[in-house]
């Protein structure tokens, strides 16, 4: 069995002259879900950023060092970036479901990606649905616009519509800062069944709720790792005098 | 105790209501007065235009196929104007658009941003060009070529009227080209308005940049293109001196390479002389042009209040 | 457990395809407007010196020259500004200061949008028959068509620039007593000014290049007005600006006139354009303050 599906190692990124990232060194297990923590600008979402490579859509970025994705270097030229996010998806802060029905949006992914029949489209739709928690809520009505759900349901469309690309890797960007408490619960309770098929990396500014999903936690502070190591010690035994502090409230 | 001056908050109230009513009421005044010309406009097409509708016949007019304003016996037949001022539109609006689009999508998705800023400045210059230059360059240089095409073409036809190339391709052409401006710069802020989320997540699944553009962003965008169209069509209908010459000068059904008259050609080439009859019948064609273009105001403004609701 | 490798870059035909067909159009919309202005600048160059400028036309001599085309110009525009200007400004005050939403407001700004969509040709027919009962062939009868047709242009970039000023200023002036006019003279409109003159600039553009609704209103004199009182006997006199001459130049097949005239147009069109460029910075920087 290979380790890790995701290891890091002397990651750097600039934006222009700011050096936003510190030499990075990093493994993420498969089938786990890693939190990411840290105060705000502390560099956790743009290091989430540099899994699937959507830091190449900003201008002035440069990224150095490796970032081995089962063993191939996402960095590497002959990487084929829409391969890479197919296999890497990815859920934003805030739910961005396309103005188009909740049908759409989840076959928009294997559209691109080739699928054009539609009995196997609709097989995918309904597992993506079901895998979100999301499918008895929606199935009577999978051609109703997407931009009609609420915040917490199009949250977990967009979960739904990452999934039906099947990636291997699900990157989220604080998936629940924008949603309301039960909405929230929702999507904890779905990311601990993610696990058992996907590798799970999430950024979170809210450290209940990394202690409750993750199984590895990795605490950023102005752009250093400054520990990462199973949840239980981080939230038990830091061994770091910033990760004490910072999850103890003393800062940040 | 120092003296207090105090002031009663009464004071010369009356004379200060006076200058606000009067500077309300002439702000109302000037608002009111686009209502006013709107509804001058309106209420002057439909006088002028009417009364030949009758003297002649509203078939005769607008179904007839025979222009002869100044003969003995004349004849008043606008069909001909109609089709070819809705031909010609189609087939500028069908050319013009997709190329107005696509160089939208350029400027707006993958040209960088420092040669995006040279060809948007560069494209708004292009509409601040006067009509008439539109319709100078159309007769100088397109009408030649169009002549040398025809003459190759209809070499063996001796039935056909040569037209020295001023003819409804010409026209057509002139009239793209013109609504260009219009659907790029329309087309542009509807793509600019489409949340960058939304790209960033069909980037995130994989799909391409180009596939980006055609399956996301320009569906999300497609009321306001629907708007850039609609525009782009009401500017071609509604433009006369760019291809009054540039058309020709007969009636004659929209063919490619017969010269025509457009609803707005044939009142710029024959009003300076029309009289009597012929000009109420002139009046007549710009009715026509009048309604056609409130028909695209009014579903403009559909399109417009849609957008705002979803 | 087989994990799909992400090192097999493809190539998509079809997205090549259609990259490359963006390409050809922005290549074809650019290409035209440099063509079209380069071809202008070329071939109208020759016919453009200083006695072209500045003589007046007398067909009976042979003498060609646009000087009256010219001043026709400048005084239609300064004409049609003079009323447009405050009726355009003091609607778009009207709908934004003191307005309340409902049927007459909805009504002012659905008559604008189509005042904006009605073509010029339509102006002149209207222009013909309304202003040119009383006033026939004249300057006035073409100023108070175009008067109508660049008010749009005018109330939108004002009210643009009055939706930008903050309300803080609005509540700050009239917090200290101000009444209302007195707070939309001295803060209002000084702040949107810039926004004002775009909405100007862009109506001079306009009736520089306006050629449809002129014919049939202001006609196409092209002599210089004599003196002062010629000036203002100008008024009711008929008068073609440079695009009506234009127009009717190349109608009699003079293309080295015709070229002319249209270089000249053209420079004053860039200039215009520069002008509304350097405005519109200017609005920017003044609200960043």
């Amino acid at each position: 069995m290979q380790d890790s599906k995701i290891s890091v190692s002397s990651l750097n990124l600039f934006y222009g002259e700011n050096h936003a990232l510190k030499d990075i060194n990093i493994k993420i297990r498969e089938n786990t879900v890693m939190a990411l923590i840290g105060p705000s600008g502390c560099g956790k979402s743009t290091f989430l950023k540099c899994l699937n490579r959507m830091n190449d859509l900003v201008d002035g970025v440069k990224v150095d060092g490796k970032v081995l994705l089962d063993g191939e270097d996402i960095y590497d030229p002959g990487v084929d970036t829409t391969l890479l996010r197919k296999k890497v998806g990815m859920v934003f802060q805030q739910p961005n479901p396309f103005p188009m029905s909740i049908y759409d949006n989840i076959a928009y992914g294997p559209r691109i990606h080739g699928i054009k029949n539609k009995s196997r489209l609709d097989e995918i739709v309904e597992n993506a649905l079901k895998g979100a928690a999301i499918f008895d809520e929606v199935k009577d009505r999978l051609k109703a616009p997407a931009l009609g759900l609420s915040g917490g349901q199009q949250q977990r469309l967009c979960i739904a519509r990452a999934l039906a690309v099947e990636p291997e890797v699900l990157l989220m960007d604080e998936p629940t800062s924008a949603l309301d408490p039960i909405s929230t619960l929702k999507i904890e309770e779905l990311m601990n069944d993610l696990k058992k098929r996907y590798t799970v990396v999430v950024v979170t500014h809210n450290m209940q709720q990394a202690a409750r999903v993750s199984d590895e936690t990795a605490f950023f502070l102005l752009g250093e790792l400054v520990e990462a190591d199973e949840t239980m010690n981080i939230f038990g035994h830091p061994k770091d005098k910033r990760t004490e502090d910072y999850i103890t409230g003393r800062f940040g | 105790m120092a003296e207090k001056q105090s002031f009663s908050i009464k004071g010369n109230r009356k004379n200060k209501a006076l200058v606000e009513h009067v500077a309300e009421a002439v702000f109302t005044v000037c608002a009111l007065l686009a209502v006013v010309a709107v509804a001058s406009i309106t209420v002057y097409m439909i006088i002028n235009g009417t009364p030949a509708l009758f003297k002649v016949g509203i078939k005769e007019i607008l179904f007839g196929t025979v222009w002869q304003p100044a003969a003995k016996d004349p004849s008043f037949g606008i069909l001909y104007v109609i089709l070819t001022s809705i031909v010609g539109t189609t087939a500028a609006v069908l050319i013009g658009a997709p190329v107005g689009i696509l160089t939208a999508v350029f400027i707006e998705e993958i040209a960088s941003p420092r040669l995006a800023a040279i060809v948007k400045p560069a494209v708004e210059l292009l509409a601040g060009i006067p009509s008439v230059i539109y319709g100078l360059l159309g007769i100088y240089l397109l009408n030649p070529m169009m002549y040398k095409l025809e003459i190759a073409l209809f070499a063996d036809a001796p039935d056909h009227q040569f037209t020295g190339g001023a003819n409804l391709i010409s026209a057509v052409i002139v009239l793209a080209v013109m609504i260009l401006p219009t659907v790029i710069n329309v087309t542009v802020s509807a793509l600019h308005a489409v949340p960058k989320q939304q790209k960033a997540a069909s980037l995130a699944m994989g799909a391409t940049r180009i596939q980006t553009i055609f399956k996301v962003l320009l569906p999300s965008a497609r009321s306001g293109i629907a708007a850039a169209v609609v525009l782009g069509t009401g500017r071609a209908i509604g433009e006369a001196m760019a291809i009054t010459l540039v058309s020709g000068s007969s009636v004659n059904m929209p063919l490619p390479f017969n010269s025509v008259r457009f609803l707005t050609t044939a009142i710029v080439a024959e009003m300076g002389y029309a009289a009597g009859l012929h000009r109420q019948v002139l009046f007549t064609i710009g009715l026509v042009l009048f309604v056609f273009i409130m028909f695209i105001n009014i579903s403009l403004t559909k399109i417009l209040k849609g957008r705002e609701d979803s | 457990m087989e994990h799909a490798s992400i090192m097999n870059k493809k190539r998509r035909v079809s997205d090549q395809l259609l990259e490359a067909l963006i390409y050809l159009c922005a290549f074809l919309a650019v290409g035209l407007l440099l063509g079209i202005i380069g071809y202008v600048f070329w071939r109208g160059f020759r016919t453009v010196n200083w006695s072209f400028l500045v003589t007046e036309q007398s067909p009976t001599k042979g003498i060609m020259g646009i000087a009256g085309n010219i001043v026709n110009t400048l005084y239609i525009v300064v004409l049609t500004l003079l009323a447009a200007t405050p009726i355009g400004v003091g609607g778009a005050i009207y709908l934004n200061e003191y307005a309340k939403p409902g049927k007459f407001v909805s009504l002012v700004q659905f008559t604008i949008e189509t005042l904006t969509g009605i073509p010029s040709i339509i102006f002149g027919l209207f222009g013909n028959v309304f202003f040119g009962k009383i006033f026939g062939y004249s300057m006035l009868t073409g100023a108070l068509t175009l008067t109508i047709m660049v008010l749009p242009l005018i109330a939108r970039n004002t009210q643009e620039a009055l939706r930008t000023v903050p309300d803080s200023y609005r509540s700050g002036a009239l917090g200290i007593g101000a009444t209302k006019w007195y707070m939309i003279r001295t803060i209002l409109l000084p702040s949107a000014m810039p926004g004002i003159l775009t909405g100007v600039i862009l109506a001079i553009g306009r009736i520089v290049g306006e050629s449809a609704a002129l014919l049939f209103t202001a006609g196409s004199g092209y002599y210089l007005p004599k003196g002062g009182m010629g000036l203002f006997r100008k008024l009711f006199e008929s008068g073609g600006t440079m695009t009506i001459e234009l127009y009717l130049q190349m109608a009699k097949g003079k293309y080295d006139v015709a070229f002319g005239i249209a270089c000249v147009l053209l420079a004053l069109v860039l200039l215009l354009n520069l002008l509304t460029k350097y405005l519109a910075g200017r609005l920017n920087v003044e609200n960043r303050k």
